[in-house]
């Protein structure tokens, strides 16, 4: 037991004094999930204003034949441009975003009081354009009922009456799960930190160890490898701690700055979500650890491992995929499975909700397993005779 | 005392060692003399542990190698082929975490690495980072981390590899004074000079085997040669791999 603890140690001394382990489990690994954070939410914001205040430049055909029409789109935002000679091929040749067309029966529907009809041309298969052809719609739908309620008003009606369903929604989001619905991506994150924040350490103590030709003679003491294989897991589980531990420090500090209340959500992360995640992923990270320094055991020099830790490294991001992508119904089962039991327990914590005892139950156990499974295993790697020749 | 008994290893189809049995005793310097690819190294990982033989049984100090590996390596110090060392941590360091490993206690661990510092000449080097170390200073820090438990066995893998005129002679001191300590030295070289300098018997290993075994005058004798150069040459049957 006293071996576990030497080797432990002297790679954490070690390590401390390696200027790019440090760099990646202290600035790198938990940096990279607030920044993108911060700039994702940015993005968001800018545009959600832009849309509100900007004015909308469309292209007019026919502006000339409904100037009442023009008045009461340009009141609403709307700021016509001189029409294309050719509105569809501009809007196919991507020179147009979306084209407004006045016909030219316009006028005179109008006046007889029939439907007049408003042509509105754009390409469904370009999603930048959307939001400005919805913009346009409601502006156009807006002055329809505007002047169809004012049509009623002269003939002594009420406009009520054209009115016969009123809906109104009444979304039942907490505004922390929309922000949450925005930040799905954030689980994957806190992974991803544990990954990079570990990733040197795993493979400097095995791969990099063997290639500077070290390892074969820290085996020749006598202590079991398994010792030595637990010491230096626990000075790389420090290190994705470390890591994880400083991310929510920074998310927490981010989530301050990026003014989210403006897109109507609340960001709470306090002290209890931080000691609930932290509890989710010690294990998580742990198991994370081991395949890290199992992967690295197979390799032959430090490049080699380096390459097969970028391909693992992508792992985390299916279940993040899955939950954005599908609107899965979270299950007690689901729990169970490593890495998706902890990015939905996470995500419900984003969402203000409480990780019911079961599930995190459920989640630390099976994880647990998993980390003693992956154990066994890498130490049978180690034990192998290939382990221990360097070259 | 290190008995080696019909010793075999295979890789694949190559047999590295094939049936190689010699004794080293104490207070003795035995010397492994083959060219390069004669199964020098294979027969010392598996002495120290390292590897498993196929066939065969390694006794240190009367323990079974195979039976008993973390006994065997408590009386084993071993200088391997492979002899990297930290490089962000100093030479003292490095020396210390190998005692601690070795189950010294805190006192041993400084008392020991002091002595052994003081004897290798290492003073103005044990606070440094290794990184930056000459071949000589590394070689130095290796032998001091292999001696550190102070074991009775020594097995040292081509020590004079890298090493100049000025600190192979030093090293040859050491072996001295360790032969004198009653100390059971082996080591290994494909350097015929190197091993007629210093070894009270040699084993002469060439192509996995054991072609001839006992002291310089025996050797000489058996091959019937005035030099020992030459009686190696017409013992191993080609001078291929002897150059230094």
């Amino acid at each position: 037991m006293r071996a576990i603890k030497v080797v432990w140690l002297k790679e954490l001394r070690e390590s401390f004094r390696d200027r790019r382990a440090v760099i990646n489990a202290v600035l790198l690994a938990p940096l990279i999930g607030p920044v993108i954070f911060v700039m994702i939410t940015n993005i968001v914001l800018n545009r959600e204003f832009e849309k509100a205040a900007k004015p909308l430049p469309v292209p007019v055909v026919g502006a000339e034949r409904a100037p009442n029409l023009m008045q009461g789109l340009a009141e609403m935002g709307l700021a016509p441009l001189p029409a294309p000679s050719n509105p569809e091929t501009a809007v196919r040749d991507q020179t147009a975003e979306v084209v407004l067309r006045i016909p030219s029966t316009f006028e005179q529907d109008w006046r007889e009081g029939k439907p007049a009809q408003v042509e509105i041309i754009y390409d469904s298969s370009r999603r930048d354009a959307s939001s400005q052809v919805e913009r346009l719609n409601a502006m156009l739908e807006m002055y329809g009922k505007r002047s169809g309620a004012m049509r009623l008003m002269v003939r002594g009606l009420s406009p009520t009456l054209s009115t016969s369903i009123v809906v109104a929604r009444r979304d039942q989001a907490t505004p922390q799960a929309r922000g949450a619905l925005l930040f799905a991506i954030l689980p994957y994150f806190f992974v991803l930190t544990g990954f990079i924040g570990s990733m040197s350490l795993a493979i400097d103590t095995t791969a990099g160890e063997r290639e500077r030709q070290s390892l074969e003679p820290l085996l020749l003491n006598p202590v079991p490898r398994t010792h030595i294989l637990a010491g230096k897991l626990g000075a790389t589980w420090v290190f994705s701690i470390l890591s994880l531990c400083l991310s929510i420090i920074a998310f927490a500090l981010a989530s301050r700055v990026v003014p989210t209340e403006k897109l109507g959500m609340t960001f709470e992360l306090g002290f209890s979500f931080a000691a609930t995640v932290l509890m989710l992923m010690l294990p998580l990270l742990l198991l994370v650890v081991i395949l890290q320094t199992l992967v690295s055991a197979f390799a032959k020099t430090y490049r080699e491992a380096q390459t097969l830790l970028g391909l693992l490294q992508l792992i985390p991001v299916v279940p993040s995929i899955l939950l954005t992508v599908l609107p899965l119904k979270p299950q007690l089962w689901m729990y169970a499975v490593p890495l998706l039991g902890q990015q939905l327990a996470i995500m419900e914590l984003l969402r203000g909700e409480v990780v019911q005892p079961a599930q995190m139950s459920v989640s630390l156990f099976v994880t647990s397993i998993a980390v003693v499974v992956a154990f066994m295993y890498t130490a049978r790697v180690y034990k192998t005779e290939r382990l221990g020749v360097s070259g | 005392m290190i008995e080696v008994m019909d010793l075999a290893k295979r890789f694949g189809a190559i047999a590295a060692v094939d049936g190689v049995s010699f004794i080293a005793r104490d207070g003795e310097v035995t010397g492994l003399l083959g060219p390069n690819g004669a199964g020098k190294t294979t027969t010392l990982r598996i002495l120290y542990t390292l590897m498993r033989a196929d066939r065969g049984r390694v006794l240190v100090d009367g323990i079974d190698a195979a039976e008993n590996e973390l006994d065997v390596r408590r009386c084993l110090g071993v200088l391997p082929d492979a002899r990297g060392l930290y490089k962000r941590l100093t030479a003292r360091e490095n020396i210390e975490y190998f005692a601690r490993l070795q189950g010294l206690s805190e006192e041993a661990v400084r008392q020991r690495t002091n002595a052994l510092i003081d004897v290798l000449g290492m003073r103005a080097i044990a606070d440094r980072r290794v990184e930056g170390f000459s071949q000589g200073e590394r070689v130095k820090t290796a032998l001091a981390r292999a001696l550190v438990h102070d074991p009775k066995n020594l097995i040292l893998d081509e020590p004079g590899n890298g090493l100049d005129v000025m600190a192979m002679r030093a090293l040859r001191e050491l072996l001295r004074s360790l032969r004198g300590e009653g100390r059971c030295v082996l080591f290994s070289s494909h350097i015929m000079q190197e091993v007629a300098a210093l070894c009270d018997r040699i084993v002469i290993i060439a192509r996995g085997h054991v072609v001839a075994q006992g002291t310089p005058d025996e050797l000489r004798e058996r091959a019937n040669e005035a030099s020992l150069e030459e009686a190696f040459v017409k013992l191993i049957g080609s001078s291929e791999g002897l150059a230094a």
